[in-house]
């Protein structure tokens, strides 16, 4: 039999997470250290999946299959298509950066008691996290995908209730009660989503008789599984729901913002950068995949929330008074693209979809990391505190900037091409829709060029002057997630390539085929291009 | 005799049971007026057993009967220990297992 | 040759990474890396000048392919450039002026602590402008058009201190946004319209689609163009742009950037061709620009602010030149390329005076400079006989050219636009009369330097005191140089470029040419510029030459006022747009947290409420529990009795 790199790779950073909580008290540093030694070496174990993956092979491959509950039909299924593997590889990478942001985050304010050991709790959570979103990425077995679909709410709830900002932690109670109330309205939320996906779930056992993805699948594209229309369409809504939460999508979108806002900024970019990403992903795995019918069948609404979640996100931006939120609110402009994108269902919208939800966690991650470390400074999230800190701090002023122009996709940087797709892929198939969503990009401009006005130019303030530039440790978290940025700007390829063969596989799922232009203009078209 | 005014005694019984439950505090009143619901069906039991020429109606009486001595045995000794925390038999004072 | 094509956009792009990221080490050898990089990319151009000139007319396009950029299924975008006379025409004047601007930068920012910073912009701009110019397919030069934008973000807001100058900035940036819109939508058409966009086979098969699909298509670039070259309604960002510093003002913001629009239009003139009412749109714009930006350039007081007016009005000139077709395309570049070297050439002469004026801007604190500036003053007063078209100087012939192609455009149309445009050159000439009167002749009203407190608001370039009267003197050798090679440029330039038609016959291949018919002759159209050029001169000689200039501005005309106010379209903007979007983002932030959100919360609470409300059933009695299970009991035997007798 095969090394099981798939088991191997959301293992490692399970163990991580139990090595992590197991050293003691004393031992805060040594804790760090192997969190990120465990993170490392799950992004190199992901690094090899990238590299075994075949981008011209069979749809999921390094699959592994056994027997799990064997009456209900239940197995331990993983393997990985593109859209997978570059999904895994955003996790793993996000991962170790989000360790290092975070890396005095968590350290306890006074010892309450020798006993009393938070930082190994913070980055045990984190690594159990990152386990359970990989594992997700990889199951092709419904039911073990609800499994950890949910099991995910339960680490996050305690990182978002249980680690707040510096600047509130242990001092302020109001903080503290508005970080539980995020932290309760986040599980909530997702629990109310997680529990029509299991109805869904169940029903869907009822009428496949099991949970292989890869059974129904191509059991619905021969023909031989046949759905009664309500039946499918029900079924979708069940897991459609879940994911639409988890998106967010409008108008499930208001636990984003409180758990952002409260949540300290490394955490923040876990919820939106790399457990958000779950949803959009299953809803192109799953909900095309399994309910093919159906999402064509629901595509005209979802593409109105998706437009309204990009516009509203937007504008909602703009009004913020609050860093986070207003990344948050940006983000959930970001996921109206990304689920545009999906449900547009022609092959430059999915693969842009799916380079979107890559490059939004890097272009986030760079924006939310950098707006922690200015938040981490001068103690508010306000952004009316701020004023003239590009005088100051230039270093970090810039490398907020690009992270802001890269959240409003500014060309030559990633989150461009994957805009560009999606809209150019909507436009396509439904002209309207992608006008409307051209809108995002005017407001992304003024969003950010607002957020960046008001912090970062103008006079000094007094509390500001002081302010330090980033420090090396901040500047080794930042450097590399600009530097790909540019890269996959510049030279988005070996990403696409990863990820082109899987959206022709959900192409075909659904039964669609992309609008010929107009004009055929043939063989001029290509011909420079090799 | 008909038979079937026994049934009329028997709701009679019943009836009274049950309204000394809903009404009275007094645990052992309480506990009689139980008793007598149960007496009430045991004579209903006894009763159809004779309408319809069939045991099983007496049988399910003895069983009633037993039921019910066990039931003493148990719910006196609730009383007692109540009445002993207390020191008062009204059902009243009871009324802890809320939320 | 073709391989060197890639380095053009290398070169400065380069300059910009190092600038950029090297830090501080860089500070005092930073300019000359830049400058020198521009330099090179020069450098470059000509020498792929030189080969271009060396081929025959039809086989003078050269291309280069580097990588396949973005490639998914049907769809392509490369990174591939394709270098004609066009772009090559482009190539030269950027870079070149490009590198001039560098070297007058190397004085002009000499007292900046960030000067280093400021070349990697400068250097970033020509990148990004020569990828614009280069790129063989809209998307890529649409990354070049952003990055030009972002480069101008970034160089407005370069005094980032200045609350005015971010601003400034950022509106730069967005009014820009909602043209590339236009953009991006007409890319996006091109692809489902032809598969592709590509030059080559959009260009090639416009004619195949139908009108409908060409004016969209068409008006979507003349949005963009209308955002990128300051046309109305897009204009209202140029005047506000003033804030970034001179050079900046000289480069972008008149000679190459704000062009950009009129390059988009005249290489896509296929798709005009082929869309009437596209084209008709495009000259309308042109001709509202070009009075609008002048009769804007009269009433400011500020000489950055004048001479953005008038940039504006001279791209209304092109535009309109480029929405007449084949009859003016040539003549569209032409005027866009003197434009370049006499309005670089005020610009650079501005800010050599506001460099000897302790940075004032307000024209009415000038006055009988000549005498203290004389090469500033022999190089602007050029640059101005260009600008108003003085026969024999370069404006004469590129502007003159645009005014007989509107005539020639036939019917009521060409009489109105050329009409129009008679009037323009009249108004050019007498805003730029009175910019020179005001500057350079006359008394001396020169103020002293504002006090410490208004300090922070002028340019920290000066390094002078508080207080102090300004003592004017020449720039040094590295600002006054570029100049007078502008100046050259701004004389001889367009009699080289009209005389034997070398310019025409250079860029015919590419834009194709039609020779219009004016309904008058073309010596007639000539006479009548030159009247009413001298009708404007008298006036402004009538009002600011023989009567002293106050100081403080009169209140003015109604129009007057309206124009100083920049014709109250950022009133307009302010109220509606500014105004309104407030408005609906603080009621959508109301609307998420209270209607959104609330329906959450309000089901959580209903749940909360209802519980409850249940709980009080759990009181504790053993008495009320036996009601309800003697109620539930009696309700359960009345239902089965129900049941038996239906």
């Amino acid at each position: 039999m095969d090394f099981p790199l798939l088991t191997v790779t959301a293992a490692v950073p399970a163990a991580g997470a139990v090595l992590t909580a197991a050293v003691p008290a004393a031992r805060r540093t040594a804790a760090k250290w192997l969190a990120l030694l465990f993170s490392l070496a799950t992004l190199a174990l992901a690094g090899l999946v990238a590299a075994r993956f075949d981008p011209g092979g069979e749809r999921y491959q390094l699959t592994e299959s056994h027997a799990w509950i064997a009456d209900f039909g239940v197995r331990y299924e993983l393997g990985v298509d593109g859209i997978g593997v570059a999904l895994i590889g955003l996790t793993a990478l996000l991962v170790p950066f989000v360790i290092a942001a975070g890396w005095k985050d968590a350290d306890p304010l006074e010892t309450r008691s020798p006993r009393w050991r938070p930082t190994q709790g913070f980055f045990a959570l984190i690594l159990l996290v990152e386990a359970m979103v990989i594992i997700s990425f990889e199951a092709t077995d419904v039911f073990l995908f609800y499994i950890f679909f949910e099991a995910m709410l339960i680490p996050m709830y305690f990182l978002i209730g249980g680690f707040g900002d510096r600047a509130h932690a242990g001092t302020d109670e109001k903080a503290a009660a508005q970080r539980s109330y995020a932290a309760v309205k986040f599980l909530l939320y997702n629990l109310a989503g997680g529990l029509i996906m299991l109805a869904a779930v169940i029903g869907l056992y009822v009428v496949a008789g099991n949970f292989s993805l890869q059974e129904i699948t191509a059991a619905r594209a021969a023909g031989t599984l046949d759905m009664a229309t309500n039946t499918e369409r029900l079924l979708f809504l069940g897991f459609f729901f879940a994911f639409a939460v988890k998106a967010p999508l409008w108008p499930l979108h208001t636990w984003l913002p409180n758990a952002m806002g409260e949540a300290t900024a490394p955490v923040a970019v876990l919820i939106t950068a790399v457990v958000d990403k779950v949803g959009t992903f299953a809803m192109l795995r799953f909900c095309l995949g399994l309910f093919p019918e159906a999402s064509k069948w629901a595509t005209p609404v979802v593409l109105v929330l998706a437009l309204v979640s990009i516009v509203y996100g937007a504008l909602l931006a703009v009004g913020q008074r609050d860093i986070k939120r207003l990344i948050a609110y940006a983000s959930i402009s970001h996921f109206g693209f990304i689920i545009l994108g999906i449900f547009a269902m022609t092959s430059q919208g999915q693969s842009g979809a799916t380079l979107y939800m890559v490059n939004h966690g890097l272009s986030t991650a760079a924006l939310m990391l950098v707006a922690g470390f200015l938040i981490s400074r001068r103690g508010s999230r306000l952004i009316a505190d701020y004023g003239g800190v590009q005088k100051v701090a230039p270093v970090l002023a810039g490398t907020f900037l690009i992270g802001g122009l890269a959240t409003l996709s500014l060309p030559g940087l990633a989150p461009f091409v994957s805009e560009f797709l999606v809209l150019v892929g909507t436009f396509s198939r439904y002209p309207v829709a992608g006008i409307v969503a051209t809108l995002g990009i005017v407001l992304a401009a003024l969003y950010t060029l607002v957020l960046y006005q008001r912090t970062m130019t103008g006079p000094v303030k007094e509390e500001v002057r002081r302010m330090p530039d980033l420090r090396p440790r901040e500047l080794l978290v930042v450097a590399p997630l600009i530097a790909l940025l540019i890269g996959l700007g510049v030279y988005p390829k070996p990403l696409t390539e990863i990820v082109n063969p899987a959206v022709e596989h959900t192409m075909s799922d659904v039964k669609q085929k992309d609008p010929k232009p107009e004009v055929a203009v043939g063989s001029e078209n290509g011909e420079a291009g090799q | 005799m008909n038979p079937v005014n026994y049934l009329y005694l028997a709701a009679l019984l019943f009836t009274i049971g049950a309204a000394g439950v809903l009404i009275r505090r007094n645990t052992i009143v309480l506990f009689m007026c139980v008793e007598l619901m149960l007496n009430a069906c045991n004579l209903a039991f006894v009763a159809f057993s004779r309408m319809h020429g069939n045991l099983d109606g007496q049988i399910i009486a003895f069983f009633t009967m037993v039921v019910a001595a066990a039931e003493v045995v148990v719910g006196l000794a609730i009383i007692v220990s109540l009445f002993r925390t207390r020191h008062s038999a009204s059902v009243d004072d009871a009324s802890l297992m809320k939320l | 040759m073709e391989n060197l094509i890639a380095l053009l956009v290398a070169a400065p792009l380069l300059g910009a990474a190092v600038l950029l990221c090297g830090g501080r080490r860089l500070d005092r050898a930073g300019h000359w890396l830049g400058t020198l990089l521009a330099a090179a990319s020069f450098g470059i151009g000509a020498a792929l000048f030189a080969d271009m000139l060396g081929r025959g007319a039809d086989d003078r396009t050269m291309r280069q392919h580097l990588y396949s950029w973005i490639p998914v299924e049907g769809f392509q975008a490369d990174i591939a450039f394709q270098l004609d006379q066009l772009s090559m025409t482009f190539v030269l004047l950027i870079s070149g002026v490009g590198t001039l601007i560098h070297v007058y930068s190397i004085g002009y920012m000499e007292h900046d602590e960030r000067r280093r910073r400021f070349f990697g912009y400068l250097n970033l701009f020509l990148a990004a402008m020569l990828l614009l110019v280069l790129a063989d397919n809209y998307l890529l030069l649409y990354v070049g058009w952003e990055g030009v934008g972002l480069a101008s973000y970034l160089l407005i807001g370069f005094w980032q201190h200045k609350p005015s100058a971010a601003t400034a900035a950022k509106k730069a940036f967005l009014v820009n946004r909602v043209g590339d819109m236009g953009l991006s939508i007409a890319i996006m058409l091109m692809f489902t319209t032809f598969g592709t966009f590509a030059f080559r086979p959009v260009l090639a098969s416009a004619g195949e689609t139908s009108e409908g699909m060409l004016t969209a298509i068409g008006l979507m670039l003349l949005l963009a163009a209308c955002g990128k070259s300051a046309q109305v309604p897009l204009q209202s960002w140029l005047g506000d742009a003033m804030e970034g510093p001179t050079p900046v003002s000289a480069l972008i913001h008149a000679a190459t950037m704000v062009t950009a629009g009129v390059y988009l239009i005249v290489r896509s003139g296929a798709i005009f061709n082929g869309a009437p009412d596209a084209q008709l749109v495009t000259a309308i714009v042109g001709a509202v620009t070009l009075l609008f930006g002048a009769v804007v350039g009269c009433a400011k007081d500020d000489i950055k602010k004048a001479l953005a007016g008038s940039t504006m009005s001279q791209i209304g000139y092109m535009v309109l030149a480029a929405g007449l077709g084949p009859i003016g395309y040539v003549f569209a570049i032409m005027h866009l390329v003197t434009h370049g070297f006499f309005k670089a050439g005020l610009f650079l002469g501005a800010g050599s005076v506001m460099h000897g004026m302790n940075d004032e801007v307000d024209m009415r604190k000038y006055g009988g400079l000549r005498r203290y500036m004389p090469v500033t003053f022999v190089t602007f007063g050029l640059g101005y006989l260009a600008i108003i078209g003085f026969p024999g100087l370069s404006g004469f012939f590129s502007k003159d050219r645009i005014i007989e192609a509107a005539f020639a455009k036939g019917g009521t149309e060409g009489w109105i636009l050329g009409s129009v445009a008679l009037l323009g050159a009249a108004i050019t000439a007498f805003y730029m009369t009175r910019v020179m009167l005001m500057t350079f002749f006359g008394e001396k009203r020169w103020q002293p330097a504002p006090d410490a407190d208004a300090a922070a608001d002028v340019e920290p370039s000066a390094g002078h005191r508080p207080g102090e009267m300004p003592h004017p003197h020449e720039s040094p050798k590295s600002m006054t140089v570029p100049m007078i090679v502008l100046a050259f440029g701004s004389v001889f330039a367009g009699g080289f470029f009209a005389i034997g038609d070398r310019f025409l016959n250079w860029l015919e291949p590419v834009t194709g040419y039609e020779h219009g018919h004016p309904p008058v002759s073309a010596l007639t159209v000539t006479l009548a510029t030159m009247a009413v050029l001298a009708v404007g001169v008298a006036i402004a000689w009538a009002m600011y030459g023989r009567r002293p200039v106050p100081v403080t501005a009169p209140r003015g005309s109604l129009l007057t006022r309206a124009a100083r106010r920049d014709l109250l379209q950022d009133d307009f903007n302010h109220v509606v747009l500014v105004r309104g979007g407030e408005h609906l983002t603080r009621s959508l932030v109301y609307v998420d947290h209270s209607l959104v959100d609330g329906v959450v919360n309000g089901t959580a609470a209903s749940v909360g409420g209802l519980s409850g409300r249940l709980r009080k059933l759990q009181n504790g009695y053993a008495r009320s529990y036996a009601v309800s299970m003697f109620g539930g009991t009696a309700i359960l035997i009345a239902a089965t009795l129900l049941m038996r007798a239906v």
